[in-house]
């Protein structure tokens, strides 16, 4: 701890405040800044040159002036406390309470930044959550300690589907807790969060970290930040399989982009900074588990596609760290179906882990397979149809089609506050697979096939 | 060395990008030590007094006045027994000795261990030895023999050569002249390892991926790049490849991707027993793990490490297969850290150099004969992860003029679940020729022709498929409507390869061509019938499924040619 104060302002520009005279402040530590309005504000080093610290200020730098500021330096990163005491609490992009409670005082406390995971010390992950939501947990199981993102366009459920997660997901009954960064989002949207999370909250299964549309932009970098840090730990040390929501990463990238425009850095591709791919990993590589220690974290960014494109920067570089995705298709919103996912498009690629013998249901993973695969045919037979009408369509191609419609209404539909369970989940899709041809169903063993379909005269 | 003219002081601080003055003597590319944490950093430029440092590890707290410490060195790996079946981090320190959380100090102890070696000597003293002599073997280091070789840049009379026995770590086994040779070297990895000659000969790889040893084979010594979007299966392919491909040595790199990925490949390998060696796969595997949230400079080290690695076994005189994913994100870090000197860009913001420093990679490739007298190989493969899936992007594009191969992955192969997504119509493979000479000497005449045959099928059914998009099967001819059929059956039957299936995840060479002639013939086969005046609809009709199938359940291929020729032939 440096008790030094400095005073002496350089420039100040957008959030980023030079103080001029400083002896002894690292890179990258946190400092607190006593305005002459009477306000105490954060900083954070950016750079360091002989005796200039260059800061960004969290809650920006309107009001300030050279000559009104004091500086002191922390000695260290920013960091918040860790514990069981979060359990239950809101808080914002700077850790501080929302909820009206008292200062989150824990048993320790960590840098935000956290640190990389000796890559030989992971577990693979294993074990499935069971999200309660059929068409996920069926098709693209999520696995306790991955990373799977939501990708979806602004105007479709998203939010509603990543609430309904966080409200129902469960491990088999081991202790389970939510972490919900909110980064960016309306009022409207934080208020919905907050009412459908209320007896997650009320359980002490819950955490939030909320960062407002109009909070500061620069807490929005720090509020992923301090949600992973807390999850680290009560997954790593205190034992919970730990599910963190983060929506909606558009928005962090945005912000992550503001403040590299405010520092002069050379864009890449559409403006965002080169450094945006990195930037993510640090969030998104924290989720996994540890050998030889309980718990997990999982991680479920939730970001909207600008303009429907998957291959604009945000989703692009997000699919290139996450293990899979579940995107969410507008065509099938407009028919109202929800959740509107698009089974085809979406993929957890550690289902093949999670999913099966000893972890779901030992038909899983073959069914599964078999749905999807059926699903790819019925689209063609959709796209044939287009061209030369359904009237001149096969036998098998219409029967295709008819099994689109039955995966769609009995595994896909499903109330909001509808929970399945795993045994139900796949019956249902043994149900909607049942329509085809018996012929048909190459993908799954003929043992697995007599024990799960009506006798072939029943169709 | 004097210490005290060896030490200079930060000057400032930006992630990374360290400045520094006072240390007059420092020059390009050496290794410094920044602060009380002993960040190790690159000398990258000097300019008058100034000298900007690349620093490899976390710089926080880091300040200006903090002390800069030098080495002497340039960048250097470690090399010697030990490596197989371990992980390392970029700089080449043992991940699998390190904590669970890796903040800069915990790395830099790892360094020290205290293994004895079992040292075989196999040279007499007395000898002249010349660089790439055989000294002698480690013999405690799994499958693949250890061998102590004289190191580049040493030659003269053999004066002394430990005997048999247990040698600690920093011990001399020999003596050349003056200079005493231990089990471990220091070699900069920035510059390649020396050897007498790039070979004329030729000799193929074995990949195991039927798409690949048939349609795209490379050769030993060559250099491919694997681009695809996110999810096409280039992680997959990559592992698939350092499982199953029949080369001695594998070096994967994990450069900035997944920790999870690290920890399967670890697990995989070491699951598998090497058919060849009858070793576990882990032990003809060495692991560099820089992945995404490690140290992004570390990232742009890790492959010069690996490759490096490469060349050490390589001088042994095996063929070594380097294995990088993804070298996207080591042009990243390359990128990252220009953009912060203030380089001017160039592509995309890529540092105007980006292409020299791919050549200086991928030029460390080849089939050599090094200075020992043995002819190995290092062979390069590399991922490539295209912003957007857009092939046209600066690191794609400039990757593209230094290999010899392109192994595209395609999104919609992928997205319609088709693995290996290989695309056949965008990849290429300039080793095909020699690879065909080198069947038809090894008694494969029929090849090339077959490969020929097949990537016409292929071509000529997706030509004809868009063909019917618009006017409709139906109104083509019989023939054409056969070719679609078998581009779809080349696809199904022969390509597909499931990387989990516990028969079919890899694939002899014999298999794999027995394979394609079968489905060849049948195609041919099918076209006979339309011929004989068999509507073609019944032939499209027929159930070909035992076909498909016979990849993964047909261990006897004839059985399955019989049956399906007779079901064929009651059609007619
Ligand atoms: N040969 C294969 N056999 C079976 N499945 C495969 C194969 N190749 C890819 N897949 C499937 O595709 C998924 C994605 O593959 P992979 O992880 O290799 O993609 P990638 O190109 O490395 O993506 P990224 O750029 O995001 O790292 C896998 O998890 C697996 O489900
Ligand atoms: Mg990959």
């Amino acid at each position: 701890m440096n008790d030094l104060e400095y005073g002496d302002v350089r420039s100040l520009e957008g959030s980023l405040l030079v103080v001029r005279g400083v002896r002894g402040a690292g890179w990258d530590e946190s400092a607190v800044i006593r305005v002459d309005d009477g306000s105490e504000r954060h900083g954070v080093v950016l750079e360091v040159a002989d005796d200039l610290a260059v800061l960004q200020v969290l809650e920006g730098t309107a009001g300030m002036r050279p000559g009104g500021v004091r500086v002191r330096f922390s000695g260290s990163p920013f960091r918040v406390p860790l514990g069981r005491a979060w359990l239950g609490r809101t808080c914002d992009g700077r850790g501080e309470p929302l909820d009206g409670g008292p200062p989150i005082l824990g048993t320790a406390t960590a840098a935000v930044n956290g640190w990389p995971l000796n890559p030989v010390e992971r577990e693979p992950p294993r074990e499935p959550v069971l999200t309660g939501v059929s068409g996920i947990d069926a098709l693209t199981t999520v696995v306790r300690g991955q990373k799977l993102p939501i990708f979806s366009v602004p105007g479709l459920p998203h939010l509603r589907l990543a609430t309904q997660i966080a409200a129902q997901s469960s491990a088999a009954g081991d202790p389970f807790v939510v972490v919900f960064a909110a980064m960016g989002l309306p009022h409207a949207d934080i208020d919905f969060v907050r009412t459908a999370l209320d007896e997650r909250a009320a359980a002490g299964e819950l955490v939030m970290v909320l960062n407002s549309a109009d909070d500061p932009v620069i807490e929005r970098l720090l509020t992923p930040r301090i949600a992973l840090t807390v999850a680290e730990q009560l997954a790593f040390v205190e034992g919970s399989h730990v599910l963190v929501v983060m929506s909606d990463m558009t928005s962090y990238c945005e912000a992550v982009r503001e403040v590299a425009a405010a520092r002069q850095e050379i864009p890449a591709r559409r403006a965002y900074p080169g450094y945006l791919y990195s930037d993510l990993a640090s969030l998104y590589e924290r989720c996994g588990r540890i050998r030889g220690r309980p718990g997990s974290v999982t991680i479920m960014p939730v970001l909207t596609m600008p303009a429907g494109d998957i291959t604009h920067p945000v989703p692009d570089l997000t699919g290139y760290i996450t293990e899979g995705q579940i995107v969410l298709a507008e065509e099938l919103n407009a028919r109202g179906l929800y959740p509107p996912l698009d089974v085809l498009g979406s993929l957890s690629r550690l289902m093949r882990h999670g999913a099966g013998p000893g972890r779901t249901r030992d038909d899983h993973l073959e069914i599964a397979a078999q749905a999807v695969a059926a699903l790819a045919r019925a689209r063609q037979a959709a796209e044939l149809a287009d061209l030369i009408g359904t009237g001149a369509l096969s036998d098998t191609d219409r029967g295709y089609l008819a099994y689109a419609t039955a995966l769609e209404d009995s595994l896909l539909r499903q109330r909001p506050d509808d929970c399945r369970t795993f045994d139900d989940t796949l019956d249902r899709l043994w149900q909607a697979v049942s329509v085809l041809p018996r012929r048909e169903l190459t993908m799954v063993s003929k043992a697995l096939l007599a024990s799960h379909l009506p006798a072939a005269g029943a169709r | 060395m004097d210490g005290v003219t060896r030490q200079g002081r930060v000057h400032r601080v930006d992630g990374p990008l360290v400045e520094a003055h006072d240390l007059p003597e420092a020059s390009m590319y050496e290794v410094v030590e920044l602060g009380e944490q002993r960040i190790p950093a690159e000398v990258v430029a000097i300019d008058g007094t100034k000298l900007t440092l690349q620093a490899f590890e976390y710089t926080g707290g880091l300040m200006a006045g903090d002390v800069v410490r030098r080495t002497g060195r340039p960048l250097s790996a470690r090399l010697g027994p030990g490596l197989l079946g371990r992980v390392f981090d970029g700089l080449l320190r043992p991940l699998s000795s390190a904590p669970t959380w890796l903040s800069p100090q915990t790395l830099a102890s790892g360094e020290q261990q205290s293994t004895r070696w079992h040292f075989v000597p196999n040279a007499a003293p007395g000898e002249e030895l010349r660089p790439g002599a055989l000294l002698g073997v480690v013999a405690d280091t799994g499958a693949i023999e250890h061998r102590v070789l004289v190191p580049p840049g040493v030659s003269g009379e053999l004066r002394y050569l430990a005997e048999a026995g247990k040698v600690p770590e920093g011990a001399a086994v020999a003596r050349i002249g003056p200079t005493e040779i231990g089990l471990f070297e220091q070699w900069p990895v920035r510059r390649p390892r020396p050897f007498a000659f790039r070979e004329e000969t030729f000799a193929p790889l074995h990949t195991g991926q039927r798409v690949l040893d048939l349609l795209f084979p490379i050769g030993a010594g060559s250099s491919t790049a694997v681009p695809g979007g996110f999810g096409t299966g280039k992680t997959v392919l990559l592992q698939q490849l350092a499982k199953w491909c029949d080369a001695d040595v594998i070096v994967y790199v994990g450069c900035g991707e997944r920790g999870n990925e690290m920890a399967d490949v670890l697990g995989d390998l070491a699951e598998l027993t090497d058919p060849r060696t009858g070793g576990r796969m882990i032990d003809r595997t060495v692991i560099l793990a820089n992945t995404s949230n490690m140290p992004m400079m570390a990232r742009e080290a890790s492959v010069f490490t690996a490759i490096t690695v490469a060349e050490y076994f390589r001088d042994m005189g095996y063929h070594v297969v380097v294995v990088a994913d993804s070298t996207s994100r080591w042009a990243e870090a390359l990128r990252e850290f220009a953009s912060r000197t203030g380089a001017l860009p160039a592509e995309e913001g890529y540092p105007a150099d980006l292409s020299s420093s791919l050549a200086a990679f991928y030029e460390r490739a080849g089939r050599v004969r090094t200075e020992g007298g043995r002819v190995a190989a290092v062979t390069v493969v590399g991922a490539v992860s295209p912003p957007g899936g857009d092939l046209t992007e600066p690191v794609t594009t400039a990757t593209e003029r230094f290999v010899r191969g392109v192994w595209s992955l395609d999104r919609d192969l992928a997205y319609s679940r088709h693995y290996p997504a290989v695309s056949w119509s965008a990849s290429y493979s300039h080793d095909a020729e020699a690879v065909a000479a080198w069947q038809s000497g090894h008694g494969n005449p029929g090849w090339a022709a077959r490969r020929a045959r097949a990537m016409t099928v292929l071509a000529e059914a997706a030509r004809l498929s868009e063909l019917a998009e618009i006017v409709g099967t139906r109104t083509l001819p019989g023939r054409e409507r056969m070719t679609i059929l078998g581009g779809r059956l080349l696809r199904d039957a022969v390509l597909a390869q499931s990387a989990l299936s516990p028969v079919d995840a890899t694939c002899s060479g014999e298999r794999g061509a027995a394979l394609l002639q079968l489905v060849l013939d049948v195609v041919d086969r099918c076209m006979t019938l339309v011929d004989r005046g068999v509507a073609a609809t019944e032939v499209e009709q027929f159930d070909f499924g035992a076909l498909v199938r016979a990849r993964e359940e047909a261990p006897d291929l004839a059985v399955c040619r019989t049956a399906i020729t007779t079901a064929l032939e009651a059609l007619a």
